[in-house]
């Protein structure tokens, strides 16, 4: 009979794992505590650089899971590990047994309320890219109504030590640049700024994006962080930044401003980390075991960690490291069977 | 009267009054007009910004926000040696870029 491989995660990252080691011969046991399987790509319309969409991708991932185990709207109990590997609780009572335990369990999304001076949940013209994503995909909205100048502000809840985020979140340019060009062909009338400290532009074809938003689109780049938000008597807002290649402060009046909010990790890492006695960044991410060499693999036997529960990463990095992990678990396994560990 | 001190001016640049026309018929004389990413590089190899103000990422970021006043008599200083061209990350042809904004904006090389 196969062995249970238990994943708590159900976004890719699980999935992609989950997949890997069913055709490995394991029998995977996916763990998720939302109502459906598919993470933050639920939430998401197109993905950066080509606009692929984000259906298509949760279709392919969510689909043929013929083998796969999967449980959803799960809480977890406890968890504890014996010489065997690990056994899950849930709050239910039911337990799973496994030889080796994957934590996909990724990310959230920074709560753009915390940054209280940009005014979401304050002013209505305030959106974040989560809520921009939904309007693409549905096509309406109550606040966005042919907006004649939008600002796009980068680095919300990231690179900023006053919300505890020192770290960057990576993807936030790149989605950033997307999404401008996105309302650009929406509203070509708009004109569109988009503050920013720097722009990460890392990926392969990232950077052909901003030429692209810069040439094409006519996006107006504003090297400079939004200082504070206000709003006029007519509803619009008054955006303040300094433009900091010119050593001016600046003032925009902006029909809708959109915050980039950062990735940040979900709440669940500390208590799993506390309960598996995994050590914590100072960012709140897992520790791997080498960020180099081993970056899926705890320092625990038998603890696997894979995709944005280890930092921020983009969709196809986070399926590599599912895959990278899923074999790891299996090399894992056939070393300790013969030893004979387990 | 004069007291002897006055109110100084604000030096807020407020976009939302942005005039932006002469701008976009530049973008389209030279559409590598929008592709500046702000390096610097053709100003720490300009020939005559060694001995005058000159500084072409300075004046084409002033004209996107329309103070181009203070920064547009730098042109007077460029040579047109064309060092700048050969060190653009972007590769922009900001000869026929300082050629463009002179005819739009009327000033004599």
């Amino acid at each position: 009979m196969a062995e249970n491989i238990i994943i708590i995660g159900g976004g890719p990252c699980g999935l992609e794992a989950a997949k890997t080691l069913r055709d490995l011969g394991y029998a995977p046991i996916i763990l998720e505590k939302k109502q459906e399987l598919g993470g933050h790509l639920r939430k998401w319309d197109r993905l950066f650089p080509e606009g692929v969409q984000a259906k298509q991708v949760l279709k392919e991932l969510t689909s043929g899971l013929k083998g796969i185990e999967w449980h959803t709207s799960v809480d977890i109990e406890t968890i504890e590990k014996s010489r065997k590997g690990y056994t899950v609780t849930l709050s239910t009572g039911v337990s799973y047994n496994s030889p080796a335990l994957l934590l996909t369990n990724g990310f959230k999304l920074f709560p753009a309320e915390k940054k209280e001076e940009y005014g979401y949940g304050i002013y209505d013209k305030v959106i974040t890219n989560a809520d921009l994503e939904q309007y693409f995909a549905k096509g309406k909205d109550n606040v966005i109504k042919k907006p004649k100048t939008i600002g796009f502000v980068h680095c919300v809840g990231s690179r900023d030590e006053k919300v505890g985020n020192r770290q960057c979140s990576k993807v936030c340019c790149a989605t950033a640049v997307k999404q401008a060009c996105e309302m650009k062909e929406l509203f070509p009338d708009a004109t569109i700024y988009s503050f920013y400290m720097d722009l990460r532009l890392f990926g392969r074809n990232y950077e052909d994006m901003y030429l692209t938003a810069q040439k094409k689109y006519g996006i107006r780049y504003i090297r400079g962080r939004v200082s504070e938000v206000s709003e006029d008597i007519d509803g619009s807002l008054i955006v303040k930044a300094e433009d900091t290649l010119l050593c001016k402060p600046l003032r925009l009046k902006i029909d809708l401003l959109v915050l980039m909010t950062g990735i940040v990790p979900e709440n669940s890492s500390a208590s799993l980390a506390q309960q598996l006695n995994i050590e914590l960044g100072e960012d709140g991410f897992y520790k791997p075991k080498d960020t180099i060499l081993e970056p899926c693999m705890a320092e625990n036997n038998g603890l696997f960690m894979a995709g944005a529960c280890t930092g921020p990463k983009t969709i196809p990095e986070t399926l590599s490291e599912a895959r990278a992990a899923a074999v790891q678990i299996h090399n894992y396994l056939n070393k300790s069977w013969i030893s004979g560990i387990l | 009267m004069d007291f002897g001190y006055s109110l100084s001016k604000s030096s807020t640049m407020k976009i939302e009054n942005l005039e932006n026309s002469k701008f976009k018929a530049l973008a389209k004389l030279e559409p590598d007009a929008t592709k500046c990413i702000g390096c610097g590089c053709c100003t720490a190899s300009c020939s005559a910004g060694v001995f005058a103000d000159m500084s072409l990422r300075q004046i084409l970021l002033s004209l996107q926000r329309d103070c181009q006043d203070k920064y547009l008599p730098m042109l007077q200083n460029c040579m047109l040696c064309g060092k700048c061209m050969l060190v653009c990350p972007r590769g922009i042809n900001t000869r026929h870029l300082i050629l463009s904004i002179c005819k739009i904006y009327g000033i004599e090389q």
